[in-house]
């Protein structure tokens, strides 16, 4: 099925050369001329790969080659309009294709291919749209997938802000794999694959509010490839889902509420870096709800947890995974923190955005 | 963290409790009622929840989650005053994060920026100011909220804007000044502490000696604490010690930060720019002389109730709150007749379901698994006392 990335030509540097420097105008969305140039420089070149390349309204898979990768399509779409476009570790571009790539691949599907579909604000830099479609290419290259279809629309001034995008992606779930929220049982281990919050901190200290001194870095990244290895060593893994917005605690939520069960955690083996714990002390925010983009929470039978760890911890993305908890019976629905201290109290769902103290 | 895992460590924490549990009985407690100490500061209420440490006390040992969230105690009449500010044309609205979600008696500031208005998350007033300047086309307002903790910082503002001569900027005031409000507090007949775990941060501005007046009028033990829980737990176990030994005194436990004299540079410029509303009304607790803090006339130019014109109107409190005696400590917040039922943090109706720091928020947050239980307990002692 990856074939056409083996296959792949160079990366062009051919056209749009002349359109670096300027700005996104409407007439970039005008389905003319100016529109067909931007998509060949900006796009075709750096997603490179042959189903898109013809440019027809739709790219057409082989379903035979779907149906030889597994039993069940994937199907999952995803919009991004994170402010700002570029951030520490990453940018909208690369968190486009992880976020969607990470969603086919929690479900234990191989994701073979994506949308892109891009509403951009006129005024928009050109640059900025090329760094961040390389960004993109780049990002797609890594999670071996490929951009085969996509769009491309411009709003008046005021109508967007700046760029978004929304992309979907299909992948295929071999037959021996059965990941569920509502798969997590008594005595089954929760595992991380590293530290908690790096995304949302970063982001936060980008938007340039705080002024604070920090190299904390968004941990955006594919998932896939560590699920991949995962699953080779325990193919009945319970459950996976990766922490996006709402962070470990909403995660952690879902499972107990699906599951009607209780998931324990320790907070001495949550993996939280100390700057991004104590960014959190001094705006009052809590790291377990704290955005991640290449974070995965996993149930997993216990007597598979310590090998899957090993097997993890050898991932580039997954050094620093830990054990973090367990499921017990009750109190049903509920996530239950064991204080570093000695306390116990409930991690609920957020009611909305997390707002820092007044003091 | 360096200079705060000290002050989380469990063994330490776990000496301390079983010193507490001896003390406590110690303590002669006759009759039905548990040994009750109040919190003042939302800060402690927020530690005390957060590392579980209620449910790591003795049984006949109760914390009363008392009034010192200002964002809790802000009455809907002057959220509905912000948002009145917040509608009108050229204005920037800024405040503190955790005021965004105050109900106002129609909405709140989260939905009113929804509606199109300018509404702005700042950290501190500074960065108000520093908006002002970046916008001199538009009337910056900032949304001045806290007790003695936060008043400096506004209060340097304001010093600034005046050197600067940023005339397009103003506050709308509603520091508050937490001795008025213990004093209530202490006056009120169904109120039957035991002790104070005194405000930390408070504290660091206005010294140790304004408590004074707890331990001698009124002859109840307090203890300056600082916000880590093993201050929290070090307090309790001095305050029962005062208690056991039959002392009433102000004990200073956050000596780290709290000197006795307070902060004199912040209290100078406190003073400078600020004076005693005669008083303030409050969120649960009613109107309470000396509470409220306004600017001088000095700088009434910088007062945005004086700038532009406030609608002020009073809006009673929901009439099924409780919030009232919930703060003073006369009632626990699951035994408020709404709590959980028509006051949820979904659909608050008292201001201590808004705010992480209120007591009942924090209840629902973190002790959700007993609630459907605590709401049948007090269904149950309804219908007794009914019938």
């Amino acid at each position: 099925m990856s074939s056409s990335s083996k296959d792949r030509l160079p990366p062009s540097t051919s056209n749009g050369s002349h359109e670096r420097g300027k700005t996104i105008t409407l007439a970039h969305g005008s389905g003319g001329k100016a529109m067909r140039n931007l998509i060949n420089s900006t796009f075709v070149d750096v997603f490179d790969n042959g189903l898109l390349a013809p440019l027809e309204d739709q790219a057409r898979i082989s379903l035979a080659d779907l149906t030889a990768a597994g039993d069940r399509l994937a199907f999952t779409t995803d919009s991004y309009v994170i402010d700002p476009l570029f951030f520490p570790g990453g940018d909208i571009g690369c968190l486009a294709v992880n976020g969607t790539v990470n969603d086919l691949a929690v479900s234990g599907a191989t994701p073979l291919y994506l949308s892109c579909s891009v509403i951009i604000e006129e005024g928009l830099s050109i640059d900025v749209l090329h760094r961040i479609a390389k960004s993109m290419g780049q990002a797609a290259r890594i999670a071996g997938v490929d951009v085969v279809t996509g769009d491309t629309k411009v709003v008046p001034r005021g109508a967007a802000d700046k760029l978004f995008i929304n992309t979907a992606g299909i992948g295929v779930i071999p037959a021996n794999l059965n990941f569920g929220a509502d798969r997590a049982r008594p005595g089954d281990v929760v595992l991380v694959n590293g530290d908690l919050g790096n995304h949302g901190a970063a982001v936060l200290d980008a938007r340039g509010d705080l002024a604070l001194e920090t190299t904390i870095e968004s941990d955006c990244a594919p998932l896939n490839n560590l699920i991949q290895s995962m699953v080779e060593i325990c193919p009945d893994i319970h459950s996976i889902r990766d922490a996006t917005r709402g962070g470990l605690a909403t995660v952690l939520n879902e499972f107990a509420q699906s599951s009607n069960c209780c998931v324990h955690i320790n907070e001495a083996d949550l993996p939280i870096r100390q700057d991004v714990q104590a960014m959190c002390e001094i705006l009052g925010l809590d790291p377990l709800y704290m955005a991640n983009e290449g974070k995965l929470v996993a149930i997993v039978p216990k007597e598979y947890a310590r090998p899957l760890l090993a097997t993890m911890r050898k991932h580039a993305y997954g050094e620093k995974a830990a054990i973090i908890g367990t499921v017990t019976d009750s109190p049903k629905q509920m996530v239950v923190l064991q204080t570093m201290f000695g306390g116990e109290r409930l991690v609920d769902m957020l009611v909305g955005e997390q707002l820092p103290r007044i003091c | 963290m360096k200079y705060i895992d000290e002050f989380r460590n469990p063994d330490k924490a776990h000496s301390l409790i079983r010193e507490i549990q001896t003390l406590v009985e110690q303590i002669d407690v006759t009759g039905e009622r548990p040994l009750q100490l109040m919190e003042v500061c939302g800060g402690h209420t927020h530690s005390i929840f957060k590392y579980g440490i209620e449910k790591m006390l003795p049984e006949q040992l109760e914390l009363i989650h008392g009034p010192g969230c200002p964002v809790c105690v802000l009455p809907m009449g002057r959220v509905d005053d912000c948002i009145a500010l917040s509608e009108r044309e050229h204005v920037i609205f800024t405040t503190f994060g955790d005021a965004m979600r105050v109900p106002g008696s129609e909405k709140t500031l989260l939905e009113t920026k929804a509606h199109g208005s300018d509404i702005r998350m700042v950290y501190s007033p500074m960065d108000a100011l520093q908006i002002a300047r970046q916008n001199p086309d538009k009337e910056v307002v900032f949304f001045a909220l806290g007790f003695e903790t936060t008043m400096p910082s506004t209060a340097l503002t304001i010093l600034q804007a005046e050197k600067d001569a940023t005339e397009n900027f103003s506050l709308f005031c509603n520091h508050i000044t937490i001795i008025p409000t213990i004093k209530a507090i202490l006056d009120s007949p169904d109120v039957k502490l035991d002790g104070f775990i005194g405000p930390g941060h408070v504290s660091m501005v206005i010294g140790t000696s304004p408590y004074d007046f707890i331990a001698t009028r009124h002859k109840k033990p307090i203890v300056i604490t600082g916000f880590e829980p093993l201050d929290i737990l070090q307090s309790i176990w001095m305050v029962l010690m005062q208690i056991a030994e039959g002392r009433c005194e102000v004990e200073n436990q956050y000596q780290r930060i709290v000197p006795q004299k307070g902060n004199e540079q912040a209290l100078s410029a406190v003073a400078r720019v600020f004076e005693i509303r005669d008083y303030f009304e409050w969120r649960g607790l009613g109107s309470i002389d000396h509470s409220g803090i306004r600017l001088r006339d000095d700088y009434a130019r910088f007062d945005a109730e004086r700038k532009f014109s406030v609608p002020n109107l009073k809006i009673a409190d929901p009439k099924a709150c409780q919030c009232g005696e919930v703060l003073k400590g006369v009632i626990k917040p699951w035994e408020c007749k709404v709590f959980g039922t028509a006051c949820t943090p979904d659909t608050p109706l008292g201001a201590l379901m808004v705010s992480s720091e209120g007591a009942c928020a924090a209840y629902t947050t973190y002790r959700a698994h007993e609630i459907d239980e605590l709401i049948q307990r007090r269904e149950f002692r309804a219908k007794t006392q009914d019938a």
